[in-house]
């Protein structure tokens, strides 16, 4: 029988089920109650780790990242302006190849303040080097962070498992929470390569000139690509293992004959799934739920994208003076089909703002700007009267 | 094969036996670098069972050249502000893991005092089983002589420049150690190069405490201070006799003890073969109010930790070891 | 699929109460979502939080605009804009009060009033209405046995002040009209 928990709650119990050896952790809203949770199961003896609350986000991941190059599994979770603090330590985790897993509990980024939900926090971070899955309900929360881990150790990669914030985090719902032999199964004790030790001393984050630095760079990125391979492999064994799957790179659920698709990142997807039903008048969709983000999974997009005549990318941040993030990378990764959809894209519920069901029909009836981008939903008549 | 006995004098041999240096020689630092002389005299007494931590800066920079690296302990550097928080992470693993590897988190004084005093006031306060070592030169080298808030009062540096409205750095040194202090550790300490036996028996010391610990080590920058590289040791020795950087220690943010000062110098002695200080003896009256200004820091420094000698000490600037070439002082 | 909203004010368990009523609807088999109208609200400011259930997977994330039934746990949120919004024809108000609020005495819609506040000072030591609230409003659908709640108190409780809190469910209970809301929430559910 399925728990009935808020999301963070059981994002704790998963992260104490994955066996990291030291949680790095600081209060950021909406992240706040899952460390809050992690401290609880410390306090009360049913997780053994070293639980360092830190003084910053900056010394979370410094912290997180010193644990994982000491060897040990580390975590951390971070949102908004947390993961902006933290961005120069992100770079350096990844650059360093160091695994780890966080979770980005998705906030809007400031200012002005706001401390709802949208994507902004961690696609500002997508250039980091980390890998970032996004997860469209709980139950992909808690199989996707498992994976996580599964996949950062085997490719020396950080893991980024972006979950929205509030509208995952702090929503009660039934979930299928793995027993400890399954975790401890898909999960073997780990062993960094290139751990600080002084048996075998070696140097970390050395000085690389520009006579080797773009060797570097390109290692991350063949890396970054490879793992592709290993997120795949890791949910289709988690499948075998727990019954479920995180979400592959990318799901597509709709008529398979549909000429219209609707690609979607992060807990938007749910929403559009049932809308899809209660408005049986617009026209049934192809609906793309897009789970792996770095690496881009640019083939797998263009096969979700077959057939299609038109694509309507839906996402929670936007680049200022350029568009929806989500959207020109698609663009960018339909432009090699023979016959790619025409893509709208719109960044909707920024801010928190409520994505309701009727969000669906009329994304339809929008017949947006082809190859343009708009903030969906916009009454300026609520701005001051020199900015509209 | 016929018996042979040896008569082996263990102290004699021990004596010959090159000592472990976590940081081997032929790094890149400049001649008469004062943080690679430091550096060294850590890591000979650290040993080999430790894990160093780096902030950025010319440490970072000059020994580790990709693919070469001068350490034979593990050490890791990630950012500039950050080395606190990166020690604070592998004392915590190491912690689960059940190891005893002491974690040896080093910075400058641009890292320690300004950019990465943060994670360090954290690091402290949370008790990590840590020693953190600031290599104080009194500013930004690395990126080429700024001022940070451990330059001294009056010093010129490229964004304190001395001119004819300015007498180089408006603001007074940050009193870091009292700082420190304050978060009421087992042990903080400042010691100097020029006291090479004063820095590895207080490496040693803080290595041997159970919980965070920190050490000030005085460390001149030839091209920064304007001094020629074989004077390092002559003008950093200088510094602790005028007083203007007292030798202390902290236990639990009590002064625990004070390297006693024999005949106390004056502050010029000390400043006037820096290129750093040079403007402050040009013929201008305010040169000279900021002498005596100096001045005064170094007597409020003899006050506030009475380090006026009463006669030769054992332990005194005087008599305590320093690095004397061919058995000769400068100065 | 029933969709609940309940207001109340920070402090009084809003989100709690939301909690608990899909956390008793999950314990019976049943599947369920809730989830706070996340704000950065202080104590005694007003609250929003939303409850839906079902016999299949609920996959929707958005707020409940349309809600058969509002549970009200200050009688005075009654007076703020935008309480009663979008409330479905037919549907109930369950609201915190010792008498029938003047301004609810109208309408088409079925206002069921519960002293929350002096039963969970009486059984509790504490002024938090919400538990009585669910009981009576468990009580007048008729969509989950009472016990269902209390198991779900279960895991947040222990001891006496679960056994306080099971005896103020019971009484809570009792004090309205069982089956009085059940057609509409089992038009609602289906």
């Amino acid at each position: 029988m399925p728990l009935a928990l808020e999301g963070s709650q059981a994002l704790a119990r998963t992260v104490a089920l994955c066996r990291p050896q030291v949680v790095a952790a600081y209060p950021i809203t909406p992240q706040t109650h899952i460390v809050e949770n992690i401290s609880r199961l410390v306090a009360d003896g049913v997780f053994d780790c070293e639980f360092v609350s830190v003084e910053s986000e900056f010394s979370a991941a410094s912290v997180a990242l010193g644990a994982a190059a000491a060897g040990s599994r580390a975590y951390t979770a971070s949102a908004s302006q947390g993961i902006m603090l933290m961005s120069e330590v992100l770079f350096n985790i990844a650059g360093l190849r160091v695994p780890m897993v966080m979770t980005c509990a998705n906030r809007s980024v400031g200012g002005p303040l706001n401390i709802w939900n949208d994507q902004q926090d961690s696609m500002a971070v997508r250039d980091s080097g980390w890998i970032q899955l996004y997860c469209a309900d709980n139950q992909e929360a808690i199989d996707t962070t498992i994976q996580a881990y599964r996949i950062a150790e085997r490719t020396e990669l950080p893991v980024m498992v972006c979950v929205d914030g509030f509208t995952l985090t702090h929503t009660l719902e039934p979930l299928e929470l793995p027993s400890q032999e399954e975790v401890d199964a898909f999960l073997p004790p780990y062993a960094f390569s290139r751990s600080l030790d002084p048996a075998h001393p070696i140097s970390i984050g050395t000085l690389v000139t520009p006579e080797h630095f773009s060797e570097v760079r390109h290692a991350h990125h063949t890396a970054m690509v490879k793992a592709i391979a290993e997120i795949e492999a890791a949910d289709g064994d988690w499948q075998a293992l727990s019954g479920r799957s995180g979400g592959a790179l990318l799901e597509s659920s709709g008529p398979a004959d549909a000429t219209v698709g609707v690609l979607t990142i992060g807990s938007i997807h749910g929403t559009l799934l049932e809308a899809m039903t209660e408005y049986p008048a617009s026209e049934p969709v192809r609906l793309i739920k897009l789970r792996c983000f770095r690496p881009f999974p640019a083939a797998a997009i263009r096969a979700a994208c077959a057939g299609l005549e038109r694509l309507v990318v839906v996402e929670r941040a936007l680049s200022p003076g350029s568009g929806g993030i989500v959207g020109n990378e698609v663009r960018a990764a339909l432009s090699t089909m023979e016959q790619p959809p025409r893509v709208e894209n719109y960044a909707v519920g920024l801010g928190g703002r409520d994505v309701p069901l009727d969000l669906y029909p009329r994304l339809l009836e929008a017949d947006g700007e082809v190859g343009g981008f708009s903030v969906f939903d916009v009454d300026v008549s609520r701005l001051a009267p020199e900015d509209q | 094969m016929s018996e042979t006995t040896v008569d082996i004098d263990i102290a004699a041999l021990r004596r010959k036996q090159p000592r472990f240096r976590g940081i081997e020689a032929g790094h890149r630092a400049c001649l008469g670098c004062g943080q690679a002389l430091a550096a060294r005299l850590m890591t000979e007494a650290a040993g080999p069972d430790v894990t160093l931590t780096n902030a950025t800066g010319c440490l970072e920079v000059f020994t580790t050249p990709w693919p070469e690296s001068a350490w034979r302990v593990p050490w890791m550097h990630s950012l500039f502000e950050n080395s606190a928080a990166i020690a604070a992470g592998v004392e915590a693993a190491y912690k689960m893991q059940g190891r005893k590897t002491k974690v040896i988190a080093m910075g400058g004084d641009g890292s320690t005092f300004d950019i990465g005093f943060q994670a360090l006031s954290g690091a402290l306060e949370r008790g990590h089983n840590m020693l953190y070592i600031c290599y104080d030169n009194e500013a930004y080298m690395n990126t080429g002589i700024q001022r940070s808030s451990s330059t001294p009062h009056a010093a010129t540096t490229t964004t304190s420049p001395a001119g004819k409205a300015r007498m180089g750095k408006r603001h007074l040194k940050k009193d870091i150690i009292t700082i420190i202090a304050a978060h009421h550790i087992p042990y903080a300490a400042t010691t100097s190069v020029a006291y090479p036996s004063d820095v590895r028996k207080k490496v040693r010391r803080a290595m041997a405490i159970e919980g965070p610990t920190f050490l000030l080590i005085h460390a001149p920058c030839p091209l920064g201070w304007g001094h020629e590289g074989n004077l390092t040791i002559e003008v950093a020795r200088l510094a602790v006799q005028t007083g203007l950087f007292p030798i202390i220690e902290l236990e639990r943010g009590q002064l625990a003890n004070a390297m006693p000062i024999r005949d106390p110098r004056p502050v010029t002695d000390y400043l006037k073969v820096q290129n750093r200080f040079r403007h402050l003896f040009a013929d201008d009256l305010r040169a000279k109010e900021e002498l005596e200004h100096l001045q005064a820091l170094a007597d409020y420094n003899m006050e506030t930790y009475d380090l006026r000698g009463e006669g030769p000490d054992a332990m005194d600037t005087e008599a305590a070891d320093t690095v004397k070439r061919r058995g000769t002082r400068w100065a | 699929m029933l969709e609940i909203r309940i207001h109340g004010r920070g402090g009084q368990g809003n989100v709690v109460a939301a909690y608990l009523l899909a956390t008793a609807a999950i314990g019976e088999g049943r599947y369920a979502q809730a989830f706070p109208a996340f704000g950065a609200e202080r104590r005694g400011a007003p609250v929003v939080a939303f409850a839906r259930i079902g016999n299949a997977p609920i996959h929707r994330r958005c707020q409940v605009l349309q809600p058969a039934f509002l549970i009200v746990q200050d009688r005075a949120l009654l007076q703020v804009p935008g309480v009663l919004d979008g409330l479905k024809a037919g549907g109930g108000v369950l609201v915190n009060a010792n008498t029938m609020p003047e301004e609810m005495d109208s309408g088409d819609t079925d206002v069921v009033t519960l002293p929350a506040t002096a039963l969970a000072t009486e059984y509790l030591g504490r002024p938090v209405p919400n538990t009585a609230l669910l009981a009576a409003f468990l009580s007048l659908t008729g969509m989950l046995p009472v016990t269902a709640l209390t198991a779900a108190l279960g895991e947040r409780f222990k001891g006496k002040v679960l056994e306080r809190n099971r005896a103020l469910v019971e009484t809570a209970a009792s004090r309205v009209e069982p089956g009085r809301w059940q057609e509409v929430a089992h038009a609602a559910s289906a």
